[in-house]
């Protein structure tokens, strides 16, 4: 059955026009026409969106009327903002990026014009120390609960036992397989990359991102996903050659290719990877058993932020946990808050790609705020991508 | 004021804002450039004062990256040529003067869009639910199409295929037809009027079209990271790298230095060749 635009309207156009000549000529109010025609709400709502009338919890002006956000792709629930915007008037601009060291890069070069932004648990500490971001007034959030928090997720939001960030959700890297293509059960991260090399040549992608792509690399002969030893990078370079010529591409926006069925392998992230499994079944998820990386994202305010109220506003408001509990159900990853967690519905709890196994996840490793700034690193990404 | 030095008077002040934003927005920025170039990256990232030609001597270690553009954007340039020159000569001279305005609007209607957004529209025409599944249907063996070096020159030449027909487009509508006539009545072929004619006096605007192209082809990293799946990597993709993710702004600083002396070289070439081919005074591009 095909659907139309005109099936949700309130009246036909037919009645619109009727109305309007009654108007026009005077045989209805103007109140009875806005009332019945809709546009008197259209217009009220409208004129909220505007922040021409007050809003219940702020005064006018008190919050500015816009703030600027810079997050991650696919990571919170479009309403979260709209319904923001409807009670403070500040409209939420939402800038998305593809990796830690960008976000390092426009705060270093100054004037990124955000006034909030997800950094990745292993910068937070070098944001500290180069002096970019604020240390975070507790007494302006009193939606987080410290003692809610899972203390393994979210105690690098601490810089020598200061504030610094608070925790949006955690997570997991490990690999999303499509298993009508690649049919043997893949359970390691040497698996990922000789599959990649033989069955599901011109098939995988790789993240354009050194951290997981080196880390994982690394993990294939069991170093440590953080490794900054140069004879251990150089047998990951080796590796990362030698699978390159049978990716299909390296790129950390894998989900089109992956829907489509051009890729059938890639290297991903935990909310990706509900995303996919939830609308694809036979697209896996899988951790590697030698491990790989854990990773937690926190909110944080940079120093030169042009609205630290609406910041705050903002963030009092996403750490509300009925507020939060949506977020997650939205973009699939999972909470490091108890009380959102006793929110969420149980086949979110009980979803294996948001929630593994404890034996699974005793592998993983955070990043390490070494690997953020190493020019090894970053010269062994570039020769990998260039070659 | 003698009429000499008010001519002098008013030409200075006609050129004065063109100089002004020059300065200020092309001098100024390349000196800053070249200082950072001769400086060394903050441990954190960044720049940090020093005066070395270390990262002059690094540039061999994006090789790869120059020997792909070096390859890759003269080859679009060359097709975009190729394929923009005939379309050219149709709406110059042979298409009704009644149509042409809709056919040079239906040429520049896709600039409207960006061209991010038509780039990523080619990823699904060249993905596996595209063209080769089309081409599967027909019963052609199974076809790589995206993210090949293929895809790329595609990409390019769909993208900048524009700023190629325009000026060609323009020099030949200027074309005085009394000349192919002229030619015709002296007993040459339509073949040997179009080379020695037509070709050579759009020569200009086919250079002019090149450089626009090959210029703005050194510095593409769009395309090659959308259809070149990442793998196909540009000198532009390694400058992005250099300041977004590894934040080199020293040795990104060498490798933008580098790559403005390998255009300003392939301008002065064109330049030359443009002058000599077509036997007419050197026109300066720069």
């Amino acid at each position: 059955m095909s659907k139309s635009y005109r099936d949700g309207l309130p009246l036909s156009a037919r009645e619109f026009v009727d109305q309007l000549l009654r108007f026009r000529r005077g045989s209805i109010s103007r109140r009875h026409f806005l009332g019945v025609t809709g546009l008197g709400v259209a217009t009220a709502v409208l004129a909220s969106e505007l922040g021409l009338q007050p809003t219940p919890a702020y005064a006018a002006g008190e919050l500015g009327d816009r703030m600027s956000i810079a997050t991650w792709p696919n990571y919170h629930d479009p309403q979260t903002f709209i319904d923001f915007q409807s009670n403070t008037g500040v409209a939420v601009e939402v800038n998305v990026f593809g990796s830690n060291e960008e976000m390092l890069a426009k705060l270093q070069a100054g004037a990124s014009g955000w006034s909030l932004f997800v950094p990745t648990n292993y910068t937070i500490s070098t944001y500290r120390q180069l002096d970019l971001i604020d240390p975070l007034d507790v007494s302006k959030l009193p939606n987080y609960d410290a003692a809610a928090q899972n203390k393994r997720f979210t105690s690098e939001g601490e810089v020598d036992g200061v504030l610094c960030a608070v925790p949006k959700n955690w997570g997991t890297t490990g690999f999303a397989v499509n298993t009508q293509k690649l049919t043997p059960p893949m359970t390691s991260w040497k698996d990922f990359f000789d599959t990649a090399m033989t069955t599901g040549s011109g098939r995988a992608m790789v993240h354009d991102y050194q951290l997981t792509t080196i880390g994982n690399a690394l993990k294939y002969f069991g170093y440590s996903f953080n490794s900054l030893k140069p004879e251990e990078l150089a047998k990951a370079e080796e590796l990362l050659l030698k699978v390159k010529p049978h990716l299909f591409a390296i790129s950390s926006d894998y989900q089109p290719a992956m829907r489509n069925g051009d890729a059938w392998l890639t290297m991903c992230w935990t909310n990706d990877g509900a995303q996919l499994h939830r609308d694809i079944p036979e697209i896996d998820y899988v951790l590697g058993k030698e491990g790989g990386e854990i990773w937690t994202d926190f909110y944080a305010i940079p120093k030169d932020a042009p609205n630290k109220a609406a910041a705050y506003a903002l963030l009092n408001y996403l750490m509300d946990p009925k507020v939060a509990v949506k977020e997650h159900i939205a973009n699939g990853a999972p909470s490091t808050d108890a009380r959102v967690n006793a929110l969420l519905p149980k086949d979110l709890l009980d979803n294996p790609i948001l929630y593994p196994a404890a034996d699974l996840l005793a592998p993983l490793e955070f990043g390490a705020a070494a690997t953020l700034t190493d020019p090894a690193r970053a010269e062994l990404m570039a020769r990998f991508k260039s070659a | 004021m003698s009429g000499a030095a008010r001519k002098r008077l008013v030409t200075a002040l006609l050129l004065a804002p063109a100089a002004v934003w020059l300065f200020l927005f092309l001098v100024l920025p390349f000196v800053a450039i070249v200082v950072f170039s001769l400086g060394e990256r903050a441990p954190a990232g960044g720049y940090q004062p020093a005066l070395t030609l270390a990262q002059y001597a690094n540039l061999p270690a994006r090789a790869t990256a120059f020997w792909n553009t070096l390859l890759l954007a003269p080859a679009g340039a060359l097709a975009c040529l190729l394929i923009a020159y005939p379309v050219a000569y149709y709406l110059a001279l042979k298409v009704l003067p009644q149509r042409r305005l809709l056919l040079v609007a239906l040429i520049v209607i896709p600039f409207w869009t960006s061209l991010l957004i038509r780039t990523y529209a080619w990823m699904y025409i060249l993905g596996g639910r595209g063209i080769p599944a089309w081409l599967e249907m027909i019963g052609l063996p199974e076809l790589r199409l995206i993210n090949t070096p293929g895809a790329v020159l595609l990409g390019i030449v769909y993208g900048y295929l524009p700023l190629m027909i325009l000026p060609i487009y323009i020099s030949l509508e200027r074309l005085d037809r009394r000349l192919l006539e002229a030619s015709a009545d002296l007993g040459a072929t339509p073949f040997s009027t179009f080379f020695g004619v037509t070709l050579r006096l759009s020569l200009p605007g086919m250079m002019t079209g090149f450089s626009l192209v090959l210029i703005l082809l050194l510095g593409e990293y769009l395309i090659p990271t959308l259809l070149g799946g990442g793998k196909v990597f540009f000198i532009g993709n390694a400058l992005v790298d250099l300041f977004l993710q590894s934040r080199n702004w020293p040795f990104g600083s060498a490798i933008a230095v580098a790559l403005v002396a390998i255009a300003v070289a392939l301008l002065l070439a064109a330049n030359r060749i443009t002058a000599r081919l077509s036997g007419a005074r050197q026109v300066d591009l720069l």
